[in-house]
């Protein structure tokens, strides 16, 4: 018999720490000067971060010839990287919005760090459409602005939808972000007693004076934003997922695409949290606010997103089966049993078969498997791309045409390079803000709110 | 110091969260209008304790998502339908189904930035970083782990007493008077001070600096290229693969220019008029553009009517009338020749006009001479 009392609300964050206390620990790293493990992890990124700088610079010198794309693959690592970033910045959103219109407390310890993910995720992935185009210095004819060609974008093509998606997801978790941070920068403010930081925060912080004739809007606006994000998060990979769908190329032109993409943005999103998380919960001691709970329901989630990516996989076969189209048939075979049978392999045993693993409970709340298992998803997600784009393009409709791709040194460069250019920008962020949020956790420590309206039952945070 | 004059209002602390919530119950049963609650998160309840009304912000987001939306819709019609058509896919100009992403794409991302904004900058009044309570011990507390209440002067209930006496009342502690600062409310920020100047005339200079760089220099450096500059040889240009060093190079030898066969009768027009013959058949084109070209090269002499009867008669030997029978009886080839070759004081109109040019006069040099010699069966 189970002994648990469904009446109580499940405590999100372990023990009944005070307040200050949680404020002192996740300001920490922010007052001490960051230790040797710090400059060590620094040194690693930024040295991946200068291979991404060689290889952009040759790029760019040289031109998109440096890179392995041939004729009938023309997108290749530059499209499945900038998929696989778009992807992996899913999560804080889906975290930030979604979990908070469903009320899901445990969000809070892991919310902000996965938004700056997101954020950071996004910057990386916006580099790769801009290099593609070979010349990025020009980029800017890709907004509509009235210019002297008296030339417009067309904005019947899903890559012109993709620079509209793209861009405004960027801007609205930069938004969304940062009016989370206002109330924990003025706690900062008020905090600190360097006057540069002072400077700093209350620049930043805006005068923010914890007032609750604020915190009302505030509220109201947390929910619309929250609101707002939902479709917007759904809508970024799904016209992602039309570059590809929009097209007549077999094992592109597929209507199951972009809830297939949502489902692996946030299966990869989710797996990228879990690895940073596990990582920075251990170094900086939040093990009681991002507790094993939190984690296992990650998983839980990624077992839920991984089963439907494997579902995807299993429906892409049987519609090329059943639609009857000779070129498709032919496409998913030439999938599992190409030259690219490799690659599908990988796919379909990290991102199909590792997953399956959380049904254990044990193996969920096992920290070191639920870590590598979610290193197998990253690699498993970033393979599914490759396979999705390289295997189609490299041998479509006319034998003549196809070739098999091979990617260059400066491909490589630029991927590994861009993991650097990720991290670095992690990195700082866990040293220059608070990497969860102050006034979220405190909000949902035990006894943190009056205890007359649990009697009402329900929460009563928006009027 | 004019206490009342800088009084802000008075604070009080509370160490937990129920007991806030009875002093805001308390305090709008007081009659007190514009307090406020101060806690390091939100409160739930509070909004019911404070008798707040609901918040307007969603109205904010309503009007501004919608403008974002009819606005993107109108400029893709504008632009797609009005401004630039040009047929994609072979669609309709106005193709709604492909706008939705644009257009939510907008709607979302004005919204979200006009409720933002509107909150921020409208309804808080933020920045504002001078306010009496900020850097004070009282929010030092409320930012972190208690919960304060403030009663401000400006309240139509507020007498420094009686608030002190409510606030014990209702087990407030560390009962603070809150001051405006002074200096803070008397300082005027100067336009011309010499520091605010400097700092414009700074910024300008690297603002426009960094633009000349980096649009007229920058982007004409190595790796930026543009498709008018092409590694590839100009004719005018000097070449280093050529040993002459000419970017220019000669025909083959013996190359034929199209439309340039060479003249295999030069001065044999006797034999031109017997091997040459008129490809051109006479049609009103050929017609047309003969006159035209005997128009413009052959009247100085010949005259419109081809008499010899021109503006240049007497000055120089007069030209043969073309009605003459020599030239009537003539073969299309033999009048050809004259053209190419000249005769007499008449120069070569071989630059001036090309074989099919030349064709098209001798076809209308027939028709004048026709006229002048018309037949009996020309009368039908």
């Amino acid at each position: 018999m189970s002994t648990v009392d469904y009446t109580k609300e499940l405590t999100v964050i372990e023990g009944k720490p005070a307040l200050r206390e949680l404020d002192d620990l996740i300001s920490k790293p922010l007052d001490t000067k960051p230790d040797k493990k710090f400059y060590i992890a620094l040194a690693i990124t930024l040295s991946m971060t200068g291979l991404f700088v060689i290889g952009l610079g040759l790029t760019f010198y040289y031109g998109i010839g440096t890179w392995g794309n041939n004729v009938p693959v023309g997108w290749a690592f530059d499209i499945v990287n900038f998929v696989f970033w778009v992807g992996i910045g899913h999560a804080g959103t889906l975290i930030s919005a979604i979990l908070f219109l469903f009320r899901q407390k445990w969000r809070t310890g892991i919310a902000r760090f996965a938004e700056g993910m997101t954020i950071f995720a996004l910057m990386t992935a916006g580099l790769f459409p801009l290099i593609h185009v070979g010349r990025p210095w020009l980029a800017g004819y890709l907004t509509p602005y009235p210019n002297q060609h008296s030339v417009w974008v067309n904005f019947t093509s899903p890559l012109l939808w993709d620079v509209f998606a793209v861009s405004t997801y960027l801007t609205v978790s930069l938004i969304f972000w940062y009016v989370g941070l206002i109330p924990d920068l003025a706690t900062l403010r008020e905090r600190t007693s360097h006057k540069i930081k002072k400077v700093i925060y209350s620049v930043f912080s805006l005068g923010w004076r914890f007032s609750n004739r604020h915190w009302q809007h505030y509220e109201m606006v947390y929910l619309i934003l929250a609101g707002f994000a939902t479709p917007l998060v759904l809508s970024v990979h799904t016209i992602v997922s039309f570059d590809f769908a929009v097209s007549v190329l077999p094992g592109w032109h597929t209507t199951i695409f972009p809830p297939y993409f949502v489902a692996g943005a946030v299966f990869s999103g989710f797996a990228m949290v879990q690895n940073v998380l596990i990582i920075v919960r251990k170094i900086f001691n939040y093990e009681h606010i991002i507790t094993v709970d939190t984690l296992e329901k990650m998983n839980k989630i990624m077992l839920l997103t991984g089963s439907m990516v494997g579902y995807a996989y299993a429906m892409e076969f049987f519609i090329a089966w059943y639609s009857g189209v000779e070129a498709e048939r032919f496409t998913f075979f030439n999938r599992a049993l190409g030259p690219y049978a490799w690659s599908y392999w990988i796919m379909v045993t990290c991102n199909v078969v590792s997953p399956q693993l959380f049904w254990f409970k044990k193996i969920r709340r096992t920290i070191p498997v639920m870590f590598v298992i979610a290193i197998f998803v990253n690699i498993g997600m970033w393979f599914e791309r490759f396979v999705i784009i390289v295997t189609s393009l490299s041998r479509d409709f006319l034998p003549s045409s196809w070739a098999y791709y091979k990617p260059t040194l400066v491909d490589a460069m630029i991927l590994i390079g861009s993991f650097g250019f990720f991290f670095t920008w992690i990195l700082l962020f866990t040293k220059a803000l608070p990497v969860v949020s102050m006034a979220e956790v405190k909000a949902v420590v035990d006894g943190a709110q009056p205890s007359h309206t649990h009697g009402h039952g329900t929460v009563e945070k928006v009027p | 110091m004019d206490r009342n004059k800088f009084l802000y209002g008075l604070t009080g602390i509370f160490d937990s969260p129920d007991e806030i919530t009875h002093a805001a119950d308390e305090a709008v049963k007081e009659g007190f209008t514009k307090f406020d609650v101060n806690t390091p998160y939100p409160l739930h309840g509070m909004n019911k304790a404070m008798n707040l009304p609901p918040s307007k912000l969603g109205y904010v987001a309503l009007i501004f998502g919608l403008s974002g939306t009819l606005g993107a819709l109108l400029s893709l019609w504008w632009v797609s339908a009005v401004d630039y058509p040009i047929i994609v896919g072979g669609k309709p100009f106005f193709s709604f189904p492909a706008y939705i992403p644009v257009m939510f794409e907008v709607t979302v991302l004005s919204a979200s930035i006009a409720t933002v904004l509107a909150m921020l900058f409208f309804f808080f009044k933020l920045p504002n970083n001078s306010h009496p309570l900020n850097s004070t011990v009282y929010m030092k507390k409320v930012s972190a782990d208690k919960y304060g209440i403030v009663i401000p002067a400006n309240d139509p209930k507020f007498e420094e007493t009686t608030v002190r006496i409510f606030l014990e009342k209702v087990h407030a502690k560390e009962i603070t008077s809150q001051f405006w600062d002074e200096e803070e409310i008397y300082h005027k920020h100067k336009i011309f001070e010499p520091k605010f100047i400097t700092f414009l005339i700074v910024a300008a200079l690297i603002t426009s600096a960094t633009t000349y760089f980096s649009l007229n220099k920058l982007m004409f450096m190595v790796p930026f290229n543009w498709m008018m500059e092409q590694s590839k040889q100009n004719p005018q240009q000097l070449s280093k693969v050529f040993a002459d060093g000419f970017g220019m190079r000669n025909p083959v030898d013996g190359t034929i220019a199209r439309g340039f066969l060479p003249y295999e009768f030069k001065n044999r027009p006797e034999l031109a008029g017997e091997k040459l013959v008129n490809p051109i058949p006479i049609s009103k084109e050929s017609l047309h553009l003969g006159q035209t070209k005997y128009d413009i090269y052959c009247i100085p002499c010949h005259g419109f009517n081809g008499d010899g009867n021109s503006r240049l008669r007497g000055q120089f030997p007069s030209p043969p009338s073309l009605h003459s029978e020599k030239n009537r009886t003539w073969t299309d080839g033999r009048i050809f020749a004259v053209i190419t070759d000249g005769q007499n004081v008449m120069p070569s109109y071989s630059t001036q006009l090309n074989n099919d040019e030349r064709w098209a006069v001798i076809n209308y040099i027939r028709v004048l001479q026709r006229a002048l010699n018309a037949k009996e069966t020309d009368l039908k």
